[in-house]
């Protein structure tokens, strides 16, 4: 079966410095799949190679099969892909459902050709729904640049969410929440419909081990191993990274 | 509850502003009232200003390019075609989209400074143009003798300075209506997302370069219209209408006004260019000094007017190595973010 999204010996340079190093990567449909390693190991270079933020300077990225390499993050936000950040991204003039209704607006479904409010509202709709799920209904009509921080990254999946993503890049969405914030996050990507293929970079391995089925770990922009958790918690080249590496 | 007290207090100043703009021309002599319809017709430009400025994060210096080529189409091109100042509205908002279109490519992946100073670039380009083009524009000399218009079909040339006014009056208000009810519409939630975070906004699948070339030139059709408004009340034309000294005045003024407010804006132009007019009556030939002085008091006391100040796509001013001392790395060659 074709991959959801296949990266084929994907490099970035900056400068002499190699951030990624021919990085093959594969993730299926649905699948939870977690990236993990040393702190400059690539991981978040990867995912903006992978959102098209940042451009590949060699290999290929493969979406559903079709090459996407040298698509900029619009086009791969439209066909499916969706990102949280690791300091969450909103936009703070804009109240909290205002952000969400931005965020549906290319993804929303017009009802018809003479009704060019009707995506709009179909946007609206989506945003009261996801705001309730998220658990900011109250918090609407809030401009989101007076959100504290975990309202913030719940505000991103909302809109991250509202995009309907086949696969969504989660990067380091626990930094900074604290202990109840992570475990409703961790409750909520549980949640996650098994269409949505998730992609995680975490520094907190008991997350990445209670959400993810498969683990890549990088390291100086190479892929050290891939497998379940159990196989990359008995790993000993993986313990060694981790031990000279992680902060 | 105080955003309800200063949403009403905001409607009560405007309705006033409104009903003394209408009543001018009967409390003041009829040159007072052609220097009114003036200041309204550059208060438009200063709109479009803001729509840049402000609302889409695009700081621009260029504005007088599109009022520029929308005064003079009006003036050579749409007493040609018809006497009716509709049909010369139209010629110069096309003639200012046109431009600004043109323009496009230029300022459509720029940013911050940079967007600066094309459009100065751009508008000065304008000017040059304007003064060499003798065969239509009349050249430094100017262009006199244009004839008046009426207003729609089967009304009567606007023959007085009242009339004229008003007329300006009406259209200034009905575009500024208009743009304000665009602005109410996912247009404006769009481009305040730009303004807010361009990148973010890429992220979410929307066509942002499409948005900000759709904006410079909607911004380029009001400057436009702004132009045959000029033509309308000052029947005369030249090149100095269009210099820095314009350019200055607008950003100025909608600094004052508040640049994410379309109607402070407004306000803000039409209170400069009083002020120019009228207080430095006092002292000849030091209005420059005058008003740059007042610039700099204004970025220093005022840097968003009114308002909070709004976010700027791109940086005005030099990143002096923040993005070094976070721990960031410099972004690879062709990054998109």
């Amino acid at each position: 079966m074709t991959p959801l999204l296949s990266a084929r010996g994907v490099t970035v340079r900056y400068g002499s410095l190699a951030a990624l190093d021919g990085v093959d990567l594969r993730i299926d449909h649905g699948q939870r799949h977690a990236l993990i390693g040393p702190n400059g190991a690539g991981k978040t270079t990867l995912l903006g190679v992978l959102g098209g933020a940042i451009p590949a300077g060699g290999g290929r990225v493969l979406l559903a099969g079709r090459d996407v390499t040298r698509l900029g993050p619009a086009a791969r936000a439209r066909r499916g892909i969706g990102r949280i950040h690791q300091r969450p991204a909103v936009w703070e003039t804009l109240t909290a459902a205002e952000n969400v209704v931005v965020a549906a607006l290319p993804h929303a479904v017009r009802p018809g050709r003479w009704r060019p409010s009707g995506r709009r509202r179909a946007a609206e709709r989506t945003a009261a729904t996801l705001l309730a799920r998220v658990g900011l209904p109250e918090l609407a009509g809030v401009p989101a640049g007076r959100l504290a921080h975990g309202q913030r990254r719940q505000l991103e999946i909302a809109m991250a969410l509202a995009g309907r993503p086949r696969l969504l890049l989660l990067d380091e969405p626990a930094a900074g929440l604290s202990a109840g914030e992570v475990e409703r996050l961790a409750e909520f990507l549980r949640e996650l419909p098994r269409a949505v293929a998730v992609l995680l970079v975490e520094h907190r391995l008991d997350l990445v081990y209670a959400l993810c089925d498969t683990v890549t770990v990088l390291r100086d922009g190479r892929p050290l191993a891939t497998g379940t958790p159990a196989q990359i918690r008995a790993s000993d080249p993986v313990r060694q990274a981790y031990a000279e590496g992680v902060a | 509850m105080r955003e309800q007290a200063v949403r009403a207090l905001r409607r009560g100043v405007a309705a006033a502003v409104l009903a003394g703009l209408v009543l001018a021309p009967w409390a003041v002599d009829d040159y007072t009232a052609a220097l009114l319809a003036r200041t309204l017709a550059l208060g438009l430009v200063a709109v479009s200003v803001a729509l840049l400025t402000g609302v889409a994060g695009l700081p621009t210096l260029g504005q007088t390019a599109p009022y520029a080529a929308g005064a003079y189409t009006s003036a050579v091109l749409g007493g040609q075609v018809s006497d009716v100042g509709v049909v010369h509205l139209a010629v110069a908002a096309v003639a200012g989209a046109a431009l600004a279109a043109v323009t496009v490519p230029l300022v459509v992946h720029a940013r911050g400074v940079v967007v600066l100073m094309i459009t100065l670039a751009v508008g000065e380009l304008a000017v040059v143009l304007v003064g060499r083009w003798r065969s239509v524009t009349g050249g430094t000399d100017g262009l006199a003798g244009i004839a008046q218009v009426r207003p729609l079909w089967g009304m009567p040339v606007l023959a007085t300075d009242r009339a004229r006014y008003l007329y300006t009056l009406v259209v200034v208000a009905a575009l500024v209506g208009l743009v304000l009810l665009v602005l109410r519409t996912r247009v404006g939630l769009l481009l305040r997302a730009g303004r807010d975070d361009e990148a973010r906004l890429r992220a979410s699948g929307h066509r942002v370069s499409l948005q900000v070339a759709g904006v410079h030139v909607a911004a380029g059709a009001v400057a436009g219209a702004a132009g045959s408004l000029l033509v309308v009340a000052q029947q005369y034309l030249s090149p100095a209408d269009f210099g820095f000294e314009t350019s200055a005045l607008l950003l100025l003024g909608v600094v004052i006004g508040g640049a994410a407010s379309v109607g402070g804006a407004l306000v803000g132009a039409v209170l400069v260019v009083a002020g120019r007019d009228w207080l430095f009556g006092a002292l000849p030939g030091h209005a420059p000094l005058v008003l740059g002085l007042a610039f700099v008091v204004t970025v220093y006391l005022l840097p968003g007017g009114g308002h909070r100040p709004p976010p700027v796509r791109g940086r005005l001013l030099p990143d002096v190595g923040t993005r070094r001392a976070a721990g960031e790395r410099p972004a690879p060659t062709g990054a998109r973010a």
